[in-house]
């Protein structure tokens, strides 16, 4: 691939967030782009540590979505489908948005069992707490629940 | 509101619930066409636009609407339980062979994968047949479809409404078990409330049962988020003001309403089709270990699905598709979708628990038809998220503490078992102790776990 993984950023820029019967997501960040990438993280530490994972493989994603709210629910849902087909974890991403369009790549490597210990699968995105915002210092939140 | 809000619980169990539940559940009632009542089973709790536990009936005539969420994400996720013929001193000796075996046998847990691999027209019979293509292919016998609801196949399933996506993300996954709350238990029957009735479910103190809580996998994921979006997307252009967005729907008679329905009945095919590989795998399992098991099912019940039914409305007959989300058909005696030998006593209604505490089977009743469409609770409920619970308790701990019970678990994955711990979940008896009492079922049998196969 040409393209080379970015350089993790520290575990503050994710978190999650309790739901009664499944798991919030929250991507920090200073711009869009950020908060985007950084709640991908966050989507995979629902499933393993996302630094076990080797950014071996590169998959391009691209989505499209009337607002920016319901474009952060389609990258989660599209990562949610290149883990389940490719039977891959990603641990790395880099996103950029050109007008309503986000084109993205996600770095990876295929489940590892022993080494990943995968807790649970994500089944996909939802609407439910969906929030992409600025809060007051400028941050940028990017979250929802997803379903497991 | 256009009709009341009805949450059937006790005093404690609605205390206990998340204030959101309440929130879910006017919100449903101020849907187009809906009809009586939005309900809440004893175990609801906060859910997607509907509460899980929620029950609603729409007229489409009346311009009822369908709703993906109303259904959820995991279509017609449900439970099937099998009797085995044995007792529970008969598997004492080999229960650590068999806990290896059903746990090589069933394939469980994030990336795994089965062993059939379907293409696109083997893909379209499936989401076309469900458990119906199961049997013709091998698995199972047509004696289990009797068994199933729907009889093993739901009509007006539109495969080709169904996504290229979706089917990819299903073409390896049939016969798999997946992750998170979904389970294969072996279990013991522990007590008996009604012996009328278990006689008639061949039910007996002692006996050995299995259960299997899985759903549409990938395939029904998909489906959910998808048209999730697409009736989220297109609700202004129905009229249609929503005030919380996951309550995306669609009125029954249009394209979209139309489409989703097609697509979501193909994943209850999925569904189906999946258990149905699944109690293969098991029969295989047990003949390797104990040869004179003979497993035959006592019936699957389906938790997510929207389906035509016929109720009673101020004594006229109406037509109404009914959704339940996280909440089980409870028919009652006289049903004329029943199997005949159900007939007098009403539906089996089973009940999951988690790995550490027990399940029930119930039976549907006849009160339930007024009090919730025909429909009772389905499992416990989590008292807390998967968070706090890896937090409290660590897999390896779980895993010997219920070993020390008597109780073998086998699953690939230590954090799973943490998060899915018994004690990060309501508890079960309460529940159907108030689903009992307010007459949505009856008890009939309590079961307590021996093995637990875990994603």
């Amino acid at each position: 691939m040409s393209k080379k993984a970015p350089e993790r950023q520290s575990a503050s820029g994710w978190e999650h967030f309790d739901h009664g019967a499944d798991i919030g997501v929250r991507g920090l960040g200073t711009t869009k782009e950020a908060a985007f990438e950084q709640v991908a993280v966050a989507l995979t530490a629902t499933i393993t540590d996302p630094a076990s994972v080797r950014p071996d493989l590169a998959v391009e994603i691209a989505c499209e979505a009337p607002t920016d709210e319901l474009l952060l629910v389609d990258w989660l849902n599209a990562l949610v489908y290149e883990m389940a087909t490719r039977r891959m974890l990603f641990g790395a991403f880099t996103v950029t948005f050109e007008d309503s369009r986000l084109v993205g790549t996600a770095w990876g490597e295929p489940v590892d069992l022993a080494r990943h210990a995968p807790a649970v699968e994500v089944k996909g995105a939802t609407y439910t707490a969906l929030r992409l915002a600025r809060d007051g210092d400028g941050t940028w939140v990017a979250e929802c629940v997803v379903d497991v | 509101m256009r009709v009341p809000g009805i949450i059937h619980a006790t005093e404690s169990l609605v205390r206990e619930m998340d204030a959101k539940v309440y929130e879910q559940v006017v919100n449903v009632a101020t849907l187009p066409g809906i009809e009586r009542a939005s309900y809440a089973m004893p175990d609801a709790h906060w859910g997607y636009g509907f509460p899980i536990g929620g029950v609603a009936a729409f007229d489409a005539d009346r311009g009822g609407v369908v709703s993906a969420g109303g259904v959820g994400f995991d279509i017609s996720c449900g439970v099937r339980s099998l009797h085995t013929g044995l007792t529970v001193g008969e598997i004492d000796p080999v229960k650590k062979a068999l806990a290896h075996e059903l746990s090589r046998s069933v394939p469980a847990g994030v990336g795994s994968i089965g062993r059939l691999h379907l293409d696109t027209a083997e893909m379209d019979a499936m989401l076309s047949g469900g458990a119906r293509w199961a049997v013709e292919r091998g698995y199972g016998t047509a004696a289990d479809l009797n068994r199933i609801e729907e009889r093993g196949c739901m009509a007006g399933a539109r495969p080709e409404q169904v996504s290229m996506h979706a089917k990819r993300r299903q073409q390896d996954e049939m016969g798999t078990l997946g992750s998170g709350n979904h389970y294969l238990e072996v279990q013991q029957v522990v007590r008996l409330f009604d012996p009328r009735i278990a006689s008639v479910f061949k039910i007996r103190e002692g006996d050995v049962v299995v259960s299997i809580h899985c759903g549409s996998r990938g395939l029904g994921h998909q489906i959910g988020s998808e048209f999730l979006k697409r009736m989220a997307v297109e609700a202004p252009e129905h009229g249609l003001s929503l005030p919380d967005r996951e309550l995306a729907c669609a009125p029954i008679n249009s394209p979209l309403g139309e489409a989703y329905l097609g697509a979501m009945r193909a994943g209850i095919n999925c569904a189906l089709a999946n258990r149905q590989i699944i109690t293969h795998l098991v029969r295989q399992a047990f003949s390797h270990v104990v040869p004179r098991a003979e497993l035959s099912l006592l019936y699957d019940v389906s938790h997510n699905t929207c389906k035509v039914e016929t109720h009673r409305m101020d004594g006229a007959v109406k037509r109404l598709f009914v959704h339940r989300k996280g909440a089980t058909r409870a028919f009652g005696p006289g049903h004329p979708d029943l199997p005949t030998e159900f007939a007098s006593t009403g539906q089996p209604v089973l009940i999951g628990g988690t790995m550490g505490t027990a399940s029930y089977i119930l039976v549907g009743t006849s009160d339930s038809e007024a009090r919730s469409f025909g429909s009772s609770c389905h499992g416990a409920g989590r008292a807390m998220s998967r968070h706090q619970a890896f937090k409290q308790w660590r897999g390896r701990q779980v895993i010997d503490e219920l070993a020390a019970r008597g109780i073998i678990v086998r699953s690939p994955s230590s954090r799973g078992v943490a998060e899915e711990a018994p004690g990060a979940y309501k508890d079960v008896t309460a529940v159907v102790d108030a689903a009992d009492r307010a007459g949505l079922s009856r008890k009939v049998a309590k079961l307590e776990p021996v093995i637990c196969v875990k994603g």
